[in-house]
């Protein structure tokens, strides 16, 4: 944890803060416990240590102070806060093909497919939806069917930039891997169509 | 001899016990037994609960054979900055060999209360197994069980009230322990396993909850999703604490409506906690509850963001306790200080542990908060930066301070606007505050503030130092001054054998010491150990080449001490690298 390098130990020696007792010869090895690169102000009243530097100090923290056990936070607190900041919102542009605007949904909000598709009935059934021969101010329900129906195929964009069809993975893979989602016309789905054609058969 | 000496030695043992009945403080009662031989036997049969500060300063032995009557134990283990990975794994701090001393002795055990102690699966399986009224277990910090423990607890304990998981490191066996209750069990009155990472058998809480009319504390992990949340709500309106699992669901669907309801009619709710992965966006839905709450715990929350936080904090008027994370910044204790005047305890936890530029909190926020809050009396504050002269602030407007733990994320930050150090500040606390029991101080101190220390804390009984000081003279002025000390903890601090020899005879007036990374040598800890028979000193050593005691230079620094007052002699439970000298 933050040991310095032999090539990095003369820059460390520089600004290595020393607690010795003046004009002793303990020098204090912080090298298992700081990694701080600190700067003393010169204006101190009482400098301690004759081998202390002095410089001008910046109100901010160094970029990588790594202290054992500080801040005093129990191990518990840090490993509760550290899996939870993995798990923040994950909110994804959705587009279906047809209506006017892009909807923003957070993925985390959900914990299945079937959950998504219902939200996402209700997100664009106020919407109108053009040119595909469809009433306008389609009812929920319908558009859930027409979700899950051969009519629509719903794509993702994953982490590599390529287009997927939704439902292939766990759930769970899905929304770390998602980006963006778009709801296409299956006649525009040309090269997903067969294998679409028949998941949405088996979905429906 | 008076007369009123004679009477009262002469009144009969009953009336002794029914008046010793109205002392409940284990300092009264302590202070009972010693007045004369025939109080200290009255006392010590009447004694149903024992307070233990470190397990290793009497055995259980001891403990039995002077309070038969026990029925409630509180025992601590490890030492406060255990909690800071300061402490090895397999120091100690077990908990079965006393457990299994009450078995033998036919103990009446009723509760047991424990922190930073290493509890195994066998001691919970004996202890469920051993004590047929055994109605309370709360566990505060302690590590070395699973869930299987867990259902032994629930399978055995025919009259349990209370099972009280405190951020426990608990291995998670697939098992199933809450189905464990049997359905016999009623009197369940608080339950918490928010620190547990498994799922439970959701439907065996549910007929748990149902059947047990007075629970009244009921803490869930974030396992549990909303549906169930809202189902249990429904089943126990009567809750007056509540910890929430996860707290994220569409708040556009039919759940999330019925949890609104459900909430709306939890007229007793005064506790609030949880919301382990929370999606801000449904908070309005505890707005109904806010009013009533004293207590709020939102620090495990960092999924909330600042003016969510602030509308939240606009309904809470009657907070007494709130822990929250520096997310809510300096504005949201502002609204803090506008709006919750009843506040006593506030504690602003750090969100950001491991990279930089989080906005922190500052002074200010806590310069706020101490304007606004009359009522104020402990905080704990980690904060970006201080100044002397916010702490003089608050100084003056918080005299009533009990507890003061101020914590800057980088330990050695000088005063934000002079660059000075923070003496004049925390002195101004110590002088101001003159019931404060607890202190931590941080940033840029130097020996000056230990003498402020020495001079004006008189109350103190614990004082947490790190990064701090000059030389000897520092802890000296701390050692010398407060009469009250019962636990001191330096890290990282120039204080070295002078300082630790000077009076000896102090360490038996307090529980503990533990000095890491200063300046004492292996001599004058043996010096110390020779001298003060009745301390433990330990040594620590994690050196990897496996030194042996012996062949280790009396002039070698050592890395860490830890010495405590004792009648049970050396530990016989030490691992290899705690060397009692």
């Amino acid at each position: 944890m933050g040991m310095e390098s032999d090539e990095n130990r003369l820059e460390y020696e520089e600004t290595e803060l020393r607690l010795g007792l003046p004009g002793g010869s303990l020098k204090r090895e912080f090298s298992q416990t700081i990694d701080l690169k600190l700067n003393l102000n010169a204006s101190m009243a009482s400098p301690p240590s004759p081998h202390q530097q002095q410089e001008k100090i910046t109100a901010k923290p160094p970029a990588k102070a790594q202290v054992v056990g500080w801040p005093p936070v129990r191990s518990f607190r840090k490993n509760t806060l550290a899996v939870q900041s993995a798990a923040a919102a994950a909110f994804i542009k959705v587009s279906l093909d047809g209506a006017p605007y892009l909807r923003k949904v957070d993925l985390k909000m959900y914990n299945s497919y079937q959950q998504l598709s219902e939200a996402l009935g209700k997100m664009f059934s106020s919407s109108t939806i053009g040119d595909c021969g469809v009433k306008e101010l389609m009812s929920e329900s319908k558009l859930i069917d027409l979700l899950n129906g051969s009519d629509y195929v719903p794509t993702y964009q994953d982490k590599d930039g390529d287009w997927m069809l939704v439902g292939d993975v766990p759930w769970e893979m899905f929304v770390d891997s998602c980006k963006r989602l778009r709801i296409m016309k299956s006649s525009e789905a040309i090269g997903l169509a067969p294998r679409a054609a028949e998941k949405c058969k088996n979905r429906a | 001899m008076c007369l009123f000496q004679s009477v009262m030695n002469y009144l009969p043992k009953e009336v002794l016990e029914h008046v010793f009945d109205f002392l409940t403080s284990h300092h009264d009662r302590n202070a009972v037994s010693l007045v004369c031989e025939s109080w200290y036997g009255v006392e010590r049969f009447s004694r149903e609960k024992v307070f233990i500060g470190n397990c290793y300063a009497v055995n259980p032995e001891r403990l039995i054979d002077r309070f038969p009557r026990l029925r409630s134990l509180t025992l601590k283990g490890k030492p406060h900055f255990a909690d800071f990975n300061l402490v090895p794994d397999g120091w100690g701090g077990h908990v079965y060999p006393w457990i299994e001393a009450m078995a033998k002795s036919g103990i009446n055990l009723e509760e047991l209360r424990l922190k930073r102690m290493v509890v195994s699966d066998e001691s919970l399986e004996l202890l469920a197994k051993s004590f047929p009224n055994f109605k309370s277990l709360v566990l505060v910090s302690c590590e070395g069980f699973t869930t299987d423990g867990l259902a032994a607890i629930a399978s055995n304990c025919r009259l349990l009230r209370e099972l009280d998981l405190q951020e426990n490191e608990v291995d998670d066996r697939k098992g199933q322990w809450l189905s464990c209750f049997p359905e016999s069990c009623t009197s369940l009155v608080s339950l918490n396993f928010a620190c547990l990472k498994g799922e439970v058998n959701v439907a065996a809480l549910e007929r748990l909850v149902a059947r047990c009319p007075n629970l009244r504390s009921l803490r869930l992990n974030h396992t549990v999703p909303v549906e169930v949340l809202q189902k249990i709500l429904v089943r126990a309106p009567q809750l007056s604490d509540l910890g929430t699992g996860t707290f994220t669901h569409d708040p556009d669907s039919e759940t999330y409506v019925k949890l609104k309801n459900a909430m709306k009619n939890c007229r007793s709710i005064r506790s609030l906690s949880g919301f382990l992965d929370v999606n801000g966006r449904c908070l309005p839905a505890i707005y109904p509850i806010c009013t009533s709450l004293t207590s709020l715990n939102l620090s495990y929350a960092p999924g909330i963001f600042s003016n969510e936080l602030i509308k939240l904090i606009c309904h809470c008027k009657k907070i007494e306790r709130l822990w929250i994370l520096d997310t809510i910044g300096d504005k949201g204790l502002g609204v803090v200080a506008n709006t919750c005047k009843e506040l006593q305890e506030l504690r602003v936890f750090p969100s950001d542990l491991y990279g930089v530029g989080n906005t922190a909190v500052t002074e200010e926020g806590l310069v706020a908060i101490s304007a606004g809050c009359p009522k104020l009396n402990s905080i704990l504050y980690f904060c970006q930066q201080m100044t002397n002269a916010a702490l003089i602030t608050v100084a003056k407007n918080c005299p009533n301070f009990i507890r003061f733990r101020l914590c800057t994320l980088n330990p050695i930050v000088p005063d934000a606007a002079t660059n000075q150090p923070l003496d004049e500040g925390f002195g101004a606390i110590v002088q101001s505050c003159k019931r404060l029991t607890r202190l931590s101080v941080s940033g840029l101190l130097t020996d000056q503030l230990f003498l402020y220390i020495g001079m004006y804390a008189e109350q103190l009984e614990m004082l947490s130092i790190a990064f701090a000081g000059d030389s000897d003279k520092g802890m000296l002025y701390v050692l010398n001054g407060c009469k009250k000390l019962k636990k001191l903890e330096i890290r990282d601090s120039p204080f070295g054998n002078m300082a630790l020899l000077s009076d000896m005879g102090k360490y038996e007036t307090m529980r503990s010491l533990w000095m890491s990374s200063c300046e004492v040598t292996l001599g004058a800890c043996k010096t110390l150990a020779e001298k003060m028979p009745r301390l433990n000193v330990e040594i620590i050593n994690e050196n990897e080449a496996g030194e042996d005691k012996a062949s280790c230079d009396d002039r070698h620094r050592v890395e860490k001490m830890y010495l405590y007052r004792t009648l049970a002699g050396p530990r016989t439970d030490a691992p290899d690298f705690v060397w009692t000298l």
